[in-house]
């Protein structure tokens, strides 16, 4: 039932695209027999598998220094009053910089180099994640700590059996608005500053007005975030919440 | 204050213990209070609710160092305690749970526990799948496995039906007399400690000072009822006499 009704949602979305693209024509919007073949294409040169691999390489080196900084961070403000205070504003001035300004600003600095480009995502990310993660560490179960405290476990102990599980809903938060955040920003850096990428593509194919290579690359990649979705994040979140009593 | 290892003997001599108020001011929850246990003995606090025995234990398990007066743990100082809830990390199973806390115990050791508590068929289970007298039974072998010089319980057959608090304390006793440690019980409740202890506190209202010690010569194994209900007697009498 639930995948014929996806079924379902997915033909009328095309059926929408097939109407649209006669009414717009072929130029301002292709039909989806032009972006297959284009994506064909793009992945028979070996382009597309490149460029691909290239945009995922950079949106996970981001997202994983995101994340781990992010919880850091997080953990420290929620746990410590005098870091919550020297942090927060310094947090908000993040959160309110305009990505463009945080990517110009990077490139500007430090050259159109890798690690400018990895850097403008990191710091685009990384407030969200931190404040995610600071609402967990706010949280924590003090009795659980007390517990830890009395059995004299270590401090490695306590953060993997204690403070990671409470965690674990607040990452999982972080990471899926996190994903998608990063691929968005990670496609600008590209498109701004780097040589190659999906977002590099896009840019090429927007000065060509070549709107078919646009939806290729764009759809493509958003299959591949649909893959990461399905294959890694929620057989993920599966497990951290196994202990969780179902309904039977 | 300050900590200093006398053996296995527990040493407790607080001076004062207060909480600030949010109002302002201090709220005193502990007057003198002495206590001392000899190496393997249980001995039982009791003292009516809300009196500060929490607070007492909190401090001698190291969870509280704002206080005045002194603290003598056993010299190696492990500690097993068991908690007024069970404090179990939901996310772990059983075994893990106790293999967290006690990471030298051997899988014999751990069998014959588990064997003891009837805990054998729940190892793999998660503690939200336990019932609470379960829980509370996971919560004990936790406080067991580490093999402790100190034992503590605060008042851990609280909230159980009579029955099944009964056969915990008879667990329990199984265990303290297979391997002698410093124990150390609270309780509001004389009936629950006449069973177990070699030596009862009695303490007053809050703030609290130990009103009378009693010293119970009978071993916990040879005791009948008709001596349980002597002892009993003398406790209320002891206790109404120094409330008076």
């Amino acid at each position: 039932m639930n995948a014929a009704l996806r079924l379902l949602s997915i033909a009328l979305l095309l059926a929408l695209w097939v109407a649209a693209s006669r009414l717009a024509g072929p130029r301002l919007l292709p039909d989806p027999e032009a972006v297959g073949l284009a994506i064909v294409a793009e992945a028979r040169s070996g382009a597309l598998a490149f460029n691909l691999g290239v945009t995922l390489a950079r949106v996970a080196a981001a997202f994983a220094i995101a994340m781990v900084l992010g919880t850091l961070l997080g953990l420290a403000m929620g746990r410590r009053r005098l870091v919550d205070r020297i942090g927060d504003p310094w947090l908000v001035l993040l959160l309110n910089l305009p990505a463009l300004v945080i990517i110009v600003l990077a490139y500007i600095w430090a050259g159109l180099t890798e690690t400018a480009a990895l850097a403008a995502v990191v710091l685009n990310k990384l407030p969200l994640a931190t404040v995610t993660v600071r609402e967990g560490a706010r949280a924590l179960d003090l009795n659980l700590d007390e517990m830890a405290q009395v059995f004299r476990m270590s401090r490695w102990k306590r953060f993997r059996h204690v403070v990671l599980p409470q965690l674990s809903p607040y990452l999982a938060a972080a990471s899926r608005s996190g994903l998608s955040l990063v691929w968005k920003i990670v496609l600008i850096v590209e498109l701004l500053g780097r040589p190659n990428g999906v977002g590099f593509e896009i840019g090429t194919a927007f000065q060509l007005f070549d709107v078919t290579k646009i939806l290729a690359y764009a759809l493509a990649f958003v299959a591949v975030m649909l893959a990461i979705e399905t294959f890694v994040v929620q057989p993920f979140e599966r497990y951290v919440s196994r202990w969780r009593p179902r309904p039977a | 204050m300050s900590r200093a290892g006398d053996q296995d003997r527990l040493e407790v001599h607080i001076k004062r213990k207060s909480y600030r108020k949010a109002t302002g001011g201090d709220l005193q929850v502990l007057g003198d209070v002495s206590i001392t246990i000899a190496s393997g003995q249980v001995a039982a606090l009791i003292g009516p609710s809300g009196c500060g025995k929490t607070t007492l234990l909190r401090i001698i398990v190291g969870l509280d160092a704002d206080y005045e007066g002194t603290v003598g743990l056993p010299a190696r100082g492990r500690l097993g305690v068991v908690f007024q809830e069970p404090r179990l990390l939901p996310w772990r199973t059983v075994e893990e749970n106790v293999r967290l806390a006690a990471p030298l115990a051997s899988d014999a050791m751990l069998d014959s526990l588990f064997g003891t508590l009837g805990l054998t068929g729940h190892r793999s289970h998660y503690p939200g799948e336990l019932s609470v007298g379960l829980a509370r039974r996971v919560a004990l072998a936790r406080a067991f496995a580490v093999e402790p010089e100190l034992l503590v319980l605060d008042e851990p057959f609280v909230s159980l039906d009579a029955e099944l608090a009964k056969r915990l304390r008879g667990e329990l006793a199984e265990l303290v007399s297979r391997r002698p440690v410093t124990t150390l019980l609270v309780s509001h409740d004389v009936d629950e400690v006449i069973g177990l202890a070699d030596r009862v506190f009695l303490l007053s209202a809050s703030p609290a000072c130990v009103l009378a010690t009693m010293p119970i010569q009978n071993p916990r194994s040879a005791r009948t009822a008709a001596e349980v209900v002597a002892i009993r007697e003398e406790l209320l009498s002891k206790a109404s006499v120094a409330r008076n």
